[in-house]
């Protein structure tokens, strides 16, 4: 895939442009107004850890604002690499050392998902580890179309933030009151629930499917199989090569032995053989044959880091924190557009940096002035910054992240509404 | 000894409520007379049952027929309820009925006091607890289980028929109790899904916005749910209550001890530090390293990494064999740096979860190494890792290839291989053991790696010079503390003459207050 833009990154130039990002366009106030959940309760945002990577990876953590000004100071004064966010605990986290031992506890934290390309390694033929392409990159789309409809279907999860992590993945941070709640048990019995590939480097059949087929399964099938073809066949190439195909060949019952293989010459049609065997496997054994759709899955279906979604003190990459290998930003993603994302695209620090040097329009610098006259001095600094990053390719995403947080505000108003309605009935 | 002192309370009535049913929630304490040997008795019977319960949950499928047989004749060996019925009239030997359920009653409020105490011993004492009332709430009659949600007052919200039609398909395609045929006449709860997380995650169950469509046969899950729910509040009130015992030195030590009696040894007590040098590993990972252990090493030696899982689980057992932390310090960093990690990275990113091992950050806990059943049952291995046990999470055609290269015979292979399919990993593990260590039949019952290593270590070197010391004598994981300081170690060894000198309001003010 075509790199220019990121090519632009530097990982040098980062201590200096990190300031200027900070400064005017990290996006604050939809920051804060997101982790402060509509200021219903009352320390959340306080009483939340962040943690930083500065200079030189010294990592530091439970650090905590009191309010969005607060914050602003503190990430403008250490200018961090890296932003986590943590958990919402009982008490301010920098003062953690101060409360009796044993009291400083994780209360609460989104139901966060993590997936990691490198988790694919073994049904990747384009890249490794950290790498990612255009040929791979279908696999988190995949991933995040089957997790998006089970979270919000079977589980009733409406409030759901998709993330590109900056490099090569994805994370999902479900912010539903109630999945802030949930316990370490729930969470685990969730992210369980939804991973169907188990096993290490010392499993090779990885997806096991017994009668009768879950609807999560089903649900699930039906993406892979929009995709399917055109990633796996297509592009990953899986029954090209003699090596991908005895790969997949090691997943269908012993006793089946595939003959016309070799002289099928274009993979679609040997996809086709596949299909065919299994079909006939199943009309003759009675139950428990679906290596078809098991090789589906075991190609493509969602690999999650269970453990990272388990705990409610684990932390995670912080949206719109910069990846310092890369360079780019980590984006809000609008699943309206997600079969034409592109992390290539996805703008890199020092873009939107060079973007806010370019000459100002004349339309931009008209209404910078009419509002010079009206503000104070605070606003207009306010105000400015905000038409810094509308005038980056950031703007997007920071949009993104607007629309969501206004979809909350939908739901925290009907519940306000509910409960006042209530009160009225008695 | 006397429970209460509400003896005179206790009534006919009392005895109905309390026993009329062969299952209960320990929602009352018992309020009677008890004897000194009887309260040893119970205690240790009771847990002894636990551990049953506990070893055949990893050896079987929970649930299955040979799970449940062996658990009904320990339950019947060791004088527990097991009968759905109270029919005493048949039973001309042995305690009746009655006196069993009163017994289930007592000993669970007495394990209650020893296993309140940390979270790691609630957490235990919940899930084999949880385990057992599984066993029995699955074995009682229909019109028993229905008694026993009414007596109780559970009462959960049905589906309705129409909503049923509509979700004939997804319900039949989530549970194996359903059919087609039977939707109709089937009674569904919905219920929300953290009340049933068990079938949540094992994907049993349909689920839509949040809910649980669970069939009646499966309402077993959310009166466990309940169950569970209860016993941890009840633990976290007694814990409360607790620190009187604490100071109680002659209450502490039997609570100790029969708290202390689940885990056997524990090897976190490093005896033998100093004694093993870097060099020798690479050898003695052939020799007698238990297969997981063998496998992460070579792993490491060939990748240059290991990932956190099994850098715990590696980690933890070379402490547990005697590495001092700063030999393993030298041993994880000579081997990472061989690898991508720098010795500036090595420094940044991993000493602190190595000194974190052997206690030296964080809370300071002192981290025990993993015993078969956490390597067995948490944290399975995924993609990149491996730790875990070979015998459980390994392919049976890749664990094949592996005894091959490491000279196993065809007949041992097969011998291990179908104890694997049993789903027998401890004792696939200790067949391998007899077989690499030529001998007929090992005389310990393999519950923990680093007990693999010592035993191997002393038929290696002529079972003279290493003491038993590192081994649990059979009789200490009921008799003494199996591991802690020398004063509670002799304190307990005579139990009862600890029971002797309690009086009765201090046991008793414990359970009033659970
Ligand atoms: S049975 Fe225990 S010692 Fe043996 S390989 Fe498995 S975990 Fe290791
Ligand atoms: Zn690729």
């Amino acid at each position: 895939m075509p790199s220019s833009l990121a090519s632009d990154y530097d990982p040098a130039s980062l201590p200096d442009l990190l300031p200027l990002y900070y400064r005017r366009l990290f996006p604050f106030s939809q920051y804060f107004r997101w982790l402060n959940y509509g200021g219903v309760h009352k320390n959340y945002f306080m009483n939340r850890e962040f943690s930083f990577t500065l200079k030189d990876d010294i990592y530091v953590r439970y650090q905590s604002f009191t309010t969005q000004n607060e914050m602003e100071k503190e990430m403008q004064k250490m200018n961090p690499y890296k932003i986590d966010i943590g958990a919402v605990y009982s008490h301010k986290p920098n003062q953690h050392n101060t409360v009796k031992s044993g009291t400083f506890q994780a209360l609460e934290k989104e139901l966060v998902f993590d997936i990691d390309m490198t988790d694919y390694d073994d049904v990747r033929s384009c890249c490794s580890a950290a790498d990612i392409c255009s040929k791979c990159w279908p696999l988190m789309t995949i991933a995040i179309r089957i997790l998006d409809r089970a979270l919000r279907d079977d589980f009733g999860f409406q409030h759901l933030l998709w993330v590109y992590s900056g490099r090569r993945g994805v994370h999902c941070w479900v912010c539903d009151e109630a999945a802030r709640k949930l316990s370490v048990a729930a969470r685990s019995a969730v992210a369980e629930y939804l991973s169907l590939v188990k096993g290490g480097d010392e499993t090779v059949k990885k997806v096991v499917l017994t009668d009768p087929i879950h609807p999560l399964i089903r649900e699930s099938l039906a993406v892979v199989e929009h995709y399917f073809d055109q990633y796996a066949i297509q592009d990953q190439d899986i029954l090209g090569r003699k090596e991908s195909i005895d790969k997949v060949l090691a997943l269908t019952p012993e006793d089946i032995l595939f003959t016309d293989f070799q002289s099928e010459k274009k993979p679609g049609n040997r996809w086709e053989l596949v299909k065919k065997q299994a079909s006939r496997k199943q009309a003759t054994a009675k139950k428990g044959q679906h290596f078809e759709k098991e090789i589906m899955l075991q190609y493509c279906y969602p690999r999650l880091d269970v453990n990272v979604s388990k705990g409610v003190n684990h932390l995670l990459k912080s949206p719109f924190s910069v990846h310092p290998k890369t360079g780019r930003i980590s984006v809000p993603m609008d699943l309206k557009e997600l079969d034409t994302f592109d992390p290539f695209a996805v703008p890199t620090i020092s873009l939107i940096c060079a973007e806010l040097d370019r000459p100002r329009t004349g339309e931009e610098e008209e209404k910078m002035e009419e509002s010079q006259d009206k503000e104070n001095e605070k606003d207009a600094a306010e105000r400015r910054k905000i038409r810094d990053y509308k005038r980056t390719s950031l703007a997007k995403y920071v949009k993104h992240l607007d629309q969501f947080l206004d979809g909350m505000a939908r739901s925290w108003k009907g519940e306000l509404l509910k409960k006042s309605d209530l009160q009225k009935e008695f | 000894m006397q429970f209460g002192s509400r003896r005179k309370k206790l009534n006919t009535d009392i005895q109905t409520e309390l026993y009329g049913h062969p299952l209960q929630f320990y929602g009352q304490p018992p309020l009677e007379n008890i004897s000194l040997t009887e309260f040893e008795t119970f205690a240790v019977e009771r847990l002894k049952l636990l551990k049953t319960i506990e070893n055949l949950g990893v050896s079987y499928v929970k649930q299955s027929e040979q799970y449940s047989q062996k658990l009904q004749s320990e339950i019947k060996n060791l004088n527990f309820p097991y009968r759905p019925e109270a029919d005493d009239r048949k039973i001309q030997t042995g305690p009746t009925e009655y006196e069993k359920r009163r017994k289930d009653h007592i000993s669970h409020f007495i394990l209650r006091l020893a296993y309140c105490q940390t979270e790691d011993l609630r957490r235990w004492f919940i899930q084999q607890e949880v385990d057992l009332f599984r066993y029995r709430f699955n074995h009682l009659h229909p019109t028993q289980k229905l008694e026993f949600l009414h007596k109780n007052s559970l009462q959960y919200d049905t589906v309705s028929a129409e909503e049923k039609v509509i979700l004939k398909d997804k319900l039949v395609n989530s549970s194996y109790a359903v059919s087609g045929i039977t939707v109709e006449g089937q009674d569904f709860y919905k219920v929300p899904f953290q009340d049933a997380l068990d079938l949540v995650r094992t994907r049993k169950v349909y689920l839509k916005a949040g809910y649980v469509y669970i069939p009646h046969q499966d309402i077993v899950t959310i009166v466990l749910n309940d169950f569970r729910t209860r016993l941890s509040k009840a633990l976290a009130l007694t814990a409360r209550s607790l620190p009187a015992v604490h100071s109680d030195e002659r209450l502490q030590p039997l609570l100790n001890h029969l708290s202390h009696a689940y885990v056997g040894q524990d090897y976190s007590i490093q005896k033998n530090v100093g004694k093993i040098s870097l060099e020798q590993i690479d050898s003695l990972s052939v020799k007698s390293f238990p297969l997981c252990m063998r496998q992460l090493h070579q792993s490491l030696r060939e990748n240059h990494h290991l990932r956190h899982g099994g850098r715990m689980q590696y980690g933890l057992f070379l402490k547990g064999i005697g590495l001092s932390l700063e030999q393993a310090m030298q041993f994880w960093r000579s081997e990472f740096v061989k690898g991508k990690v720098d010795a500036d990275k090595f420094d940044k990113a991993y000493a602190y979860s190595i000194r974190h091992m052997f206690g030296k950050e964080g809370k300071r806990t002192d981290y025990t190494p993993y015993s078969c059943i956490k390597v067995i049952l948490s944290n399975a291995p995924s993609q990149g890792d491996h730790h875990g046990c070979p015998f459980r999470h390994s392919d049976p055609e890749l664990l094949k290839q592996k005894l091959q290269v490491y000279k196993v015979s065809p007949s041992g292979i097969s011998q291990i291989l179908e104890l694997v399919k049993g789903m027998h990993y401890q004792l696939a593990c200790q067949k391998y053991f007899e077989l690499t260590h030529n001998i007929e039949d090992s005389n310990f019952s393999l519950s923990h790696p680093n007990q693999y290593f010592v035993e191997s270590q002393r038929i290696l070197s002529g079972g003279k010079d290493i003491k038993r010391e590192m081994d649990t004598p059979k009789r200490s994981q009921e008799n003494s503390a199996a591991k802690g300081s020398n004063t509670t170690h002799e304190a307990a060894a005579n139990p009862s003459q600890d029971l002797a000198d309690m009086t009765d309001e201090q046991i008793d003010s414990f359970f009033q207050d659970a």
